[in-house]
């Protein structure tokens, strides 16, 4: 019998196609004779269109059309607001093109199809747009929402898209007995996904079979299908949505509809032609939806040892200048802020501000960072004020092993679900990163480093991660009849993060094959169209659960007719090496010639198909060849729909040497421990988490989308938006705990967004341990940068040039 | 468009001017016309099918578009295809020995997970190629040494730590193998 794949570090099995220019994405997906796609965009925050004159774009050589708003027919509407919820009482959602008014710079004004990307742009440079003045604009949240501030639509006031209170237990009666109070405000800012590929979207439309096929670099081809036969009027099998390789994606490929989706089958259907738009680096920082920007005020209660009674966070999230996705990224963050902190009392109240700058949806880490950033730098504070140690003070407050399974009461999660963490050793990763940092040497070397002028920082944040959050996925599996190779289909579809490999795994283990003989069709609404999409790291629990289950039901129909074919109990047989085997002999029979036995043939194409004809021994029978509620194949179905959100946790330090003269930092060493529960492929895990870290260090230090009072956008490229390369992103030492979660079969926990959510309060953390000598103010405000380690050090006040 | 409509017929061209260039790809010696603003990785990629080149930035900062131009790994974002009139150019589709093994930097990217979504690993991979092969035997194998050589190409799944395993795994069998 073959050892159990699941839990292996299998190499993955489509990097050979990848890593021979193989690749599938959408600008590589061959369309003859392709028209393109360029936009005119606003180049005003707000402002009114008062004409648009395309006649001279038109004339061009080479350009086939030009469509503003009138030209768009029926799709000249508000698109869709994803995810409704009550507290969300302003939603304004844009149109594909802007009609009347513009809501911020990139937004699309006019549409350009041309012969190629070259004539397209050239022309879109062509169209006359005229706007009125400019109106007033206030792009930051504190101000926005002030009463006279000027309002990004006139009909919100204050500019509050959303406004919601979450209480849990009593927090006014443990703000009455506690014993010590610690506030802080803290800020996160404007960051941006920026996957190395841009967005994209293809179409063709083929006038004689009414199909239309859209080739999308989406995290959510099934909703973009339901979308698209919506608001196109068409039958839902009359569209096909693929998702095909997509080159990251990190949260931004997830929204629908991008004006692009709606308009390039639109323009295919109009033209009869296929077109494209590929979109640039640029118009990605333009068009693209950013998230990060809250400002939270925070308050601790608690006692004097340090344990805290009860929270109170009052914070302000920017939404941009539409609300397309709802208000999961500030509902995320108001649960998260509790932590893996005990915390039986909170009361957390937020709104969601228009700005006029690009809209928000999730970024990788959606909300969760920014609340580990308030909540681990109030533990930090809390520690100093008390004169606690910084780990002492979190170990008093942790939820401990026997307090699972541990609710919040009252608590909605962003899935409208209870906020139930389901497992976790809280405490032992605790120990653990305390061992692998070795606290005793850190110390040593701090202290050494001093001596010649160096200064080394220790900084530590624990992270919580709800994931794998409904409604549901499904898994589908069909044993090829000739080949015996299994092909598994899920509805949503991945970026990276090695999906084809480790539901191959999950599938092996039930049917005894190899997992390179396992292979993955997903993101193709043709292969399988019941499903959501990618997000909240929820692939491998969601998919991944109902993957198993089908496999489990699909090696039961295996075993069953195994057992017919070789006269053999059921309890004898065993999977293995792609056959079913009677234990302990050498009878045996492939999966492929299961297969093809399940199937009553009428046509002998081959040697096993000839044993499933009619007049073969084996198959003759009086009765109909199927029995009654049997289908043909080994073919199954399964959907899992999580009960509610499964936790992951860990957490990370960092020892960083900090420059004050340059106000450079240098990561020494960046440690994590964290617990994603039952791990599928280790290595797969290693890749998500280290990636996430990376992704992290450059929220924490470097990436910032910077725009000016008037809503410009001043850094949308890469040479000013900084991206850390290898130079910049320090080795990571990975230690795993693994608790399985009790809430699904294979006691998986999501664990694509873990490493980003507690770098920055770890960077932070760490440079002001470090520069503690000069008695620096605290780190509330991230991206951290030398400029603000230059601000911070000339702040303290203190004898900073004379020590350096 | 409605059933009842006659397909319109569309212009095949734009106004640009043509040149004729003649190069060698791959070890293929080619001649097409291009506009003298066409950029060499559109050329490559939509003219002559070469899609594994893949432009992530179109500014010369990302490094995916990383092609290897004369021996030299070069951004084919910021290179027109006139430029390249009388070179030769190397892109990922000829990293494979003849007889369909992988390079040894592909294998050893396959075997430390050294790629995710996959669209920034060509330009990785000829920018690494061409400086394996341009060393003298005095190439840095450290991990600092190994991000150096990485630094012109960004990353936005990996972190670049098992990328930096793949480079030293390929480098030490290369070294061997010389």
């Amino acid at each position: 019998m073959s050892t159990r794949i699941f839990g292996e570090r299998v190499q993955r099995n489509n990097d050979e196609r990848l890593l021979t220019g193989g690749g599938r994405y959408v600008d590589d997906i061959p369309l003859s004779g392709a028209l393109h796609v360029a936009f005119v965009r606003s180049p005003f925050a707000r402002a009114q269109i008062i004409s648009i004159d395309t006649s001279i774009a038109k004339e061009h050589p080479g350009v086939i059309k030009v469509y503003t708003y009138k030209d768009i027919g029926n799709l000249d509407v508000e698109m869709p607001l994803l995810i409704p919820h009550p507290a969300l009482h302003s939603p304004k959602t844009q149109r594909p093109l802007a009609h009347d008014d513009v809501f911020y710079v990139g937004q699309t004004v006019v549409m350009v199809v041309a012969i190629d990307r070259y004539v397209a742009e050239d022309a879109a440079r062509l169209v006359d747009v005229e706007y009125s003045d400019p109106f007033n604009c206030s792009i930051e949240i504190e101000e926005a929402v002030l009463d006279d501030a000027p309002l990004v639509h006139p009909d919100v006031p204050n500019n509050v898209a959303a406004h919601c209170i979450q209480v849990s237990g009593n927090p006014d009666k443990a703000f009455q007995e506690a014993e010590h109070y610690t506030k802080l405000k803290v800020r996160v800012d404007r960051s941006t996904a920026a996957p190395m590929e841009c967005r994209a979207v293809a179409a063709r439309f083929d006038a004689v079979s009414g199909e239309l096929t859209v080739w999308d670099g989406t995290q959510a081809p099934i909703s973009v299908r339901g979308g698209i036969a919506s608001i196109f009027n068409l039958d839902e099998d009359k569209v096909r949505v693929i998702a095909p390789d997509v080159g990251g994606g990190f949260g931004q490929k997830v929204l629908l509809f991008y004006p692009d989706e709606l308009l390039v089958p639109f323009a295919a259907m109009d033209l009869d032609r296929p077109v494209k738009y590929i979109e640039d680096r640029t118009e990605n920082f333009l068009g693209s939806t950013q998230e990060r920007t809250q400002i939270h005020d925070v308050e601790l209660a608690a006692t004097k040892d340090g344990v805290v009674l009860g929270l109170k966070d009052n914070f302000l999230h920017d939404t941009g200048a539409f609300i397309p996705y709802g208000i999961a990224v500030a509902q995320v963050a108001s649960t998260g802020i509790l932590g893996p902190y005990r915390i039986p009392n909170s009361r957390v109240e937020y709104k969601a501000i228009y700005t006029p700058i690009v809209p928000v949806t999730p970024y990788r880490g959606c909300g969760r960072p920014h609340a580990c950033f308030a909540i681990e730098r109030a533990m930090d504070q809390l520690a100093d004020e008390l004169g606690l140690d910084r780990f002492e003070v979190r170990r008093r407050n942790l939820i401990s092993e026997d307090e699972f399974p541990y609710e919040r009461p009252n608590l909605l999660f962003a899935d409208g679900l209870a906020v139930i963490y389901d497992s976790g050793q809280y405490a032992k990763a605790l120990d653990m990163i305390i061992e692998k940092i070795n606290l005793d040497e850190f110390n040593t070397q701090q202290k050494a480093a001093a001596q010649e002028g160096k200064y080394l920082g220790l900084g530590l944040s624990f992270y919580v991660e709800a994931t794998g959050i409904g409604p549901y996925e499904g898994g589908h599996i069909k044993v090829h009849p000739i080949t015996g190779k299994v092909y598994v289909n899920t509805g949503l579809t991945t970026q990276g993060q090695g999906h084809e490999t480790v539901f191959a795994q999950i599938v092996a283990d039930q049917l005894g094959v190899s997992p390179e003989d396992v292979i993955l069709v997903e993101g193709d609404t043709g292969a399988f169209d019941w499903g959501v999409a990618t997000y909240a790291s929820r692939a491998a629990v969601v998919s991944g659960n109902a993957i198993h289950l089908a496999a489990q039901k699909a090696r039961k129909i295996v075993l069953d007719a195994a057992g017919n074919m070789l006269e053999a109990s059921v309890d004898d047989l065993e999977l293995g090496g792609g056959e079913v085997r009677v234990r302990g002999s050498d009878v045996s029979v492939s999966l492929a010639a299961v297969a093809t036995a399940c199937n009553p043939l009428r046509y002998a194409f081959n040697e096993a198909a000839q044993a499933a004809t009619q007049f073969a021994p084996a198959a003759r029978s009086d009765e109909p060849a199927l029995g009654d509620g049997r289908a043909p194949g080994v073919e199954t179905t399964a959907y899992y729909a999580p009960p509610h959100a499964t936790w992951a946790y860990g957490v990370h330090a960092a020892i960083v040497e900090v420059d004050p003269g340059l106000c450079s930092i240098d990561i020494k060493r960046y440690i994590c421990v964290h617990d994603c529960g039952n791990m599928i492929n280790p290595t797969i895990v290693e890749g998500q988490v280290m990636g996430g870290v990376a992704q992290g260090m450059g929220g924490a230090f470097y990436e910032r989308v910077e725009f000016d009072s008037e809503g410009n956008p001043r850094n949308a490229n890469f040479m000013d938006f900084l991206v850390p390369y290898a130079t910049e992103v320090s080795q990571i030492e990975l230690h795993h705990i693994e608790t399985p979660s009790p809430l699904n079969p294979l006691g998986v926990k999501g664990v694509g967004e873990a490493g980003t959510i507690p770098v920055a309060p770890v960077i932070a953390s760490a440079i002001e341990d470090a520069l503690k000598p000069f008695g620096i103010k605290r780190l509330h405000h991230v991206p951290l940068s030398p400029n603000s380690i230059y601000e911070a050090l000339q702040e303290s006040g203190g004898d900073f040039n004379s020590k350096l | 468009m409605k059933k009842s409509e006659i397909r319109k017929a569309y212009p095949e061209n734009s106004s640009d001017p043509l040149y004729s260039i003649t190069l060698k790809v791959n070890n293929q010696e080619i001649t097409r016309e291009v506009s003298p603003r066409r950029l060499l990785a559109d050329f490559l990629r939509h003219e002559l099918g070469l899609t594994g080149t893949h432009v992530g930035c179109e500014h010369g900062v990302c490094g995916c578009c990383t092609v290897i131009i004369d021996g030299s790994p070069a951004r084919s974002c910021l290179t027109f295809a006139v430029q390249v009139d009388g070179a030769d150019i190397r892109t990922v589709e000829s990293l494979q020995n003849e007889d369909g093994s992988l390079h040894p930097l592909q294998e050893a990217f396959k075997k430390c997970h050294a790629l995710q979504c996959g669209f920034c690993t060509p330009g990785f991979l000829m920018s690494i190629v061409s400086q394996l092969e341009q060393t003298k035997g005095d190439i840095d194998l450290s991990d600092d040494g190994i991000r150096v050589m990485l630094s012109g190409n960004l990353c936005r799944c990996t972190g670049y730590q098992n990328i930096v395993s793949a480079v030293r795994q390929a480098a030490e069998q290369i070294t061997r193998n010389k």
